[in-house]
C-alpha cells in the first residue's frame, strides 16, 4: 500500500495514540507492576476486546448489544474445555469412578465424555472453535434480527435475554458444563503450565499482541467505506437502504466481529485467570462491558481500552475497601458519563487536550529556529 | 429504425402503474391508481394533503407494500423487489425532509452514494481511486457545493440540505429520480437554481416530483397529474389541468 493509503488508514493523530497506548501496554505495565498486578491487567485488557467491539458495533454502528458476554464466555468456554480435557488425563483422574473425563462430569454420574467435547481433544479444533462457534451464534442471531429490522431498544433487551438464557443453560447442565461453578482448575496447554510466573507474563505479552491486532483490524474497519456506511446507518438508516444497500448484511457483519473480537478477549480470559465460568456471560457483566466502552468513549477504539482499564482499576481500588458500594459507584459513573460526556473519556481528550498538544508540537520548530508555518489538523 | 419512425413513434414508457392499490386497514390511500412516466419526462404529482401523493412514492421505491396492482420499471415488475434492489435497477428516491448523514462530510456523503461496493466487502475493500474522486466533484459542483466538500453536512443550510440530498441521487445515474417536495423550505433565489438543476438533469432520465408550491411546478413540469382520495383526477399540462373545473373546485379553487 502506498504512503498516501496508510496516511488515510492511520492518521497522525491515531498513531500517536496507537504508540502511546502501546508504550504504556507492553513497556510501562510489565516495568512497574509485579506479576499479581500485571496479571491483572491482563485479565483487564481481555475485557478491552469486547469494548472495542462494542465500538464498531454500538459507537459506530448504533446498534447497542448488551449481550457481549455471551461471545466472550463462548470463547472463554470452548478454551477451557481444552484445557480441561488436558487436565483430566486418565493419570490426573486415576481416583474418579471414570477416569479421563473431567472431575464436575464424574460428580454428576456421566460415565463418559459427551460427543461435543471429543473435538476439544485438538488444539487447532480449539482455536479454530474460538472464533468460529461465536461468530456462527452472532450470525444466527444477526440473520434473525436485522432482516427482520429488529432494532435499537428492541435488539439490546433480545441480546440481554439470550445472555440471561445462556448462563441459566450452563447453570442447569452442569454435568456438560460444570455448572455454577464453570471449569476450573486448568493446569497446561499442551504440557505448559499456564500457572507459572513466566508463562503469566509469557501469556500477557500475547493477549496483548492479540489486542493491537484487533485494534487495527478495528482501525481497518473504521477507516474504510464500510465504517463510515455504519456511522450513515446510526443517522440515517432508510437513507443507506434507499441508495442500494441492503442494511441488514452490514450489521450482521459488523456484530460478528464484535462477537469475534469478545470470543478472543474470552479465550485470553480462560489462560491468564486459568477457568471459565458462567459469571462471566450474563446480564451483569455484559452491562459492565458497555459501561467499560461508555467510559472510555464509544467512538474511540483507543477510549474503550483506556476506559476499560481505568473502570476496572476503580472496580479493584473501590471493591478493596468497600466491595459493597462498588455497584452503585458503577452505577453513578455510567450515568454521569451518559448526562454529562455521552461520548466519554476519549471526547474530553479531543475537545480539550489534543488541541493544547497539537499547538505545542507546532509551537516547537518555531522555537528551534523554523519557519514553518502552522498546519491546520484535520480531525 | 429510421429516423422518421423515431419522431412518430410515442416515446417509451419508464415507469407504468396499473391498477395499484393499497389499504391501511381499509382505508384506501391509493384507490386503482394508473399513471405511466415517458422517458426524459419531468412529471410532478399535485394533490391536496391526504391525496395518497407520497404514498405512490413510497409504493414505487419498495417502502410500502401494494395491496394489488402493477408498478413496472423498464419491464421489471418492482412490487417483488427489495428496496435495495429498486435503487439496483435504477429508480432514486429524495425524501421529503432532507435526509442526509450529518456527521458526514459533503464528500462522504457523496461518496456513500457512489454506486460501486455496495455489498459488505465491496464497502470494505473500496478505494477512493479518480473515478470516485471525479464523479464526487463533478456532481458537487453540479449541485452548488463545489466549494463545500469538506464541510460536515450538519453545517449546510436547509436549501443546501436538499441539493446534497438531491445530488447523492445523481450521483447513482438513475433512470428515474424521484423527488418529494424538493423545494420546501427553500429561498426564492434557492427554489429558481433548483428548477435550473432539474432541467439540467432532466436530459438523461426521467423525473416524477411531488410538489406543492404551483409557481416552482409550473417552471419544470412537462405534465402534471392531480391526485385526489388515491385516484387520478386529472392529468396532463399545466394549462390544462389549471383550466379543468374538478381541479378547481377540489384544490386549486381554495
Amino acid at each position: 500500500m502506498s504512503f498516501t493509503g496508510l496516511r488515510t488508514l492511520m492518521p497522525k493523530n491515531d498513531l500517536w495514540a496507537l504508540l502511546i497506548l502501546a508504550a504504556i501496554i507492553v513497556i510501562v505495565m510489565p516495568l512497574f507492576l509485579d506479576i499479581f498486578r500485571l496479571n491483572l491487567v491482563g485479565k483487564y485488557l481481555t475485557y478491552a476486546f469486547v469494548a472495542l467491539g462494542l465500538v464498531l458495533c454500538w459507537g459506530l454502528g448504533g446498534i447497542l448489544s448488551l449481550g457481549q458476554g455471551i461471545f466472550f464466555g463462548l470463547g472463554g468456554y470452548c478454551m477451557a474445555m481444552f484445557l480441561k480435557l488436558e487436565a483430566s488425563s486418565p493419570e490426573h483422574t486415576a481416583i474418579q469412578s471414570t477416569p479421563g473425563i473431567p472431575d464436575f462430569m464424574d460428580w454428576n454420574q456421566l460415565t463418559e465424555l459427551p460427543w461435543f467435547w471429543e473435538p476439544f481433544h485438538s488444539l487447532s479444533f480449539t482455536l479454530l472453535a474460538v472464533i468460529a462457534v461465536p461468530a456462527l451464534f452472532a450470525f444466527i442471531i444477526g440473520v434473525a434480527m436485522f432482516k427482520r429490522r429488529v432494532g435499537g431498544v428492541y435488539f439490546a433487551i433480545i441480546t440481554q435475554a439470550i445472555a440471561a438464557i445462556l448462563t441459566i443453560l450452563i447453570i442447569g447442565q452442569q454435568g456438560y458444563t460444570g455448572g455454577v461453578n464453570g471449569i476450573t482448575d486448568l493446569r497446561t496447554l499442551l504440557g505448559w503450565d499456564i500457572r507459572t510466573n513466566s508463562a503469566q507474563y509469557i501469556l500477557y505479552f500475547i493477549n496483548a499482541i492479540l489486542l493491537f491486532t484487533c485494534l487495527l483490524a478495528a482501525q481497518v474497519i473504521r477507516k474504510s467505506k464500510l465504517g463510515r456506511l455504519l456511522v450513515a446507518m446510526r443517522e440515517r438508516e432508510d437513507r443507506v437502504r434507499f441508495s442500494g444497500y441492503d442494511v441488514a448484511n452490514f450489521k450482521i457483519f459488523v456484530f460478528c466481529i464484535a462477537a469475534v473480537f469478545s470470543a478472543i478477549g474470552g479465550a485470553m480470559f480462560t489462560l491468564q485467570v486459568g477457568f471459565m465460568s458462567p459469571s462471566f456471560v450474563g446480564i451483569v457483566p455484559s452491562i459492565e462491558m458497555v459501561i467499560f466502552c461508555a467510559v472510555g468513549g464509544r467512538l474511540s477504539i483507543f477510549g474503550a481500552v483506556y476506559g476499560t482499564l481505568l473502570v476496572n482499576w476503580a472496580k479493584t481500588i473501590f471493591s478493596e475497601s468497600f466491595p459493597e458500594l462498588w455497584l452503585f459507584a458503577m452505577g453513578a459513573l455510567f450515568i454521569g458519563v451518559v448526562m454529562a460526556f455521552p461520548n466519554g473519556l476519549a471526547d474530553l481528550y479531543q475537545s480539550y487536550a489534543q488541541p493544547w498538544l497539537n499547538k505545542q508540537r507546532l509551537r516547537l520548530p518555531a522555537r528551534l529556529g523554523g519557519v514553518k508555518t502552522p498546519q491546520k489538523t484535520t480531525e | 429504425m429510421s429516423a422518421l419512425n423515431t419522431v412518430k413513434k410515442p416515446k417509451d414508457f419508464v415507469l407504468s402503474i396499473e391498477g395499484l392499490t393499497v389499504s391501511f386497514d381499509g382505508f384506501k390511500a391509493v384507490n386503482d391508481l394508473s399513471l405511466y412516466v415517458e422517458e426524459q419526462e419531468i412529471r410532478v404529482i399535485i394533490g391536496p394533503n391526504g391525496a395518497g401523493k407520497t404514498t405512490v412514492l413510497d409504493l414505487i421505491c419498495g417502502r410500502t407494500k401494494a395491496t394489488s396492482g402493477a408498478i413496472t420499471f423498464k419491464g421489471q415488475n418492482l412490487t417483488k423487489l427489495k428496496e435495495h434492489q429498486i435503487v439496483q435497477v435504477g429508480v432514486g428516491r429524495k425524501f421529503q425532509n432532507p435526509s442526509i448523514y450529518e456527521d458526514l462530510t459533503v464528500f462522504e456523503n457523496l461518496e456513500i452514494s457512489f454506486p460501486r461496493g455496495r455489498n459488505v466487502w465491496g464497502a470494505l475493500f473500496f478505494r477512493r481511486d479518480a473515478e470516485v474522486i471525479n464523479k464526487v466533484n463533478e456532481i458537487a459542483n453540479m449541485i452548488f457545493l463545489g466549494e463545500k466538500l469538506d464541510s460536515p453536512a450538519e453545517l449546510l443550510s436547509h436549501g443546501q440540505k436538499q441539493w446534497l440530498e438531491i445530488g447523492m441521487l445523481l450521483i447513482q445515474d438513475p433512470e428515474l429520480l424521484m423527488l418529494d417536495e424538493p423545494v420546501a423550505g427553500m429561498s426564492v433565489s434557492e427554489r429558481k437554481l433548483t428548477a435550473e438543476l432539474l432541467h439540467r438533469i432532466t436530459k438523461d432520465r426521467s423525473v416524477l416530483v411531488v410538489e406543492h408550491d404551483m409557481q416552482f411546478v409550473e417552471d419544470i413540469a412537462d405534465r402534471v397529474t392531480v391526485l385526489h382520495q388515491g385516484k387520478t383526477l386529472s392529468e396532463g399540462s399545466m394549462e390544462r389541468v389549471k383550466s379543468d373545473p374538478k381541479v378547481i373546485e377540489v384544490y386549486l379553487g381554495h
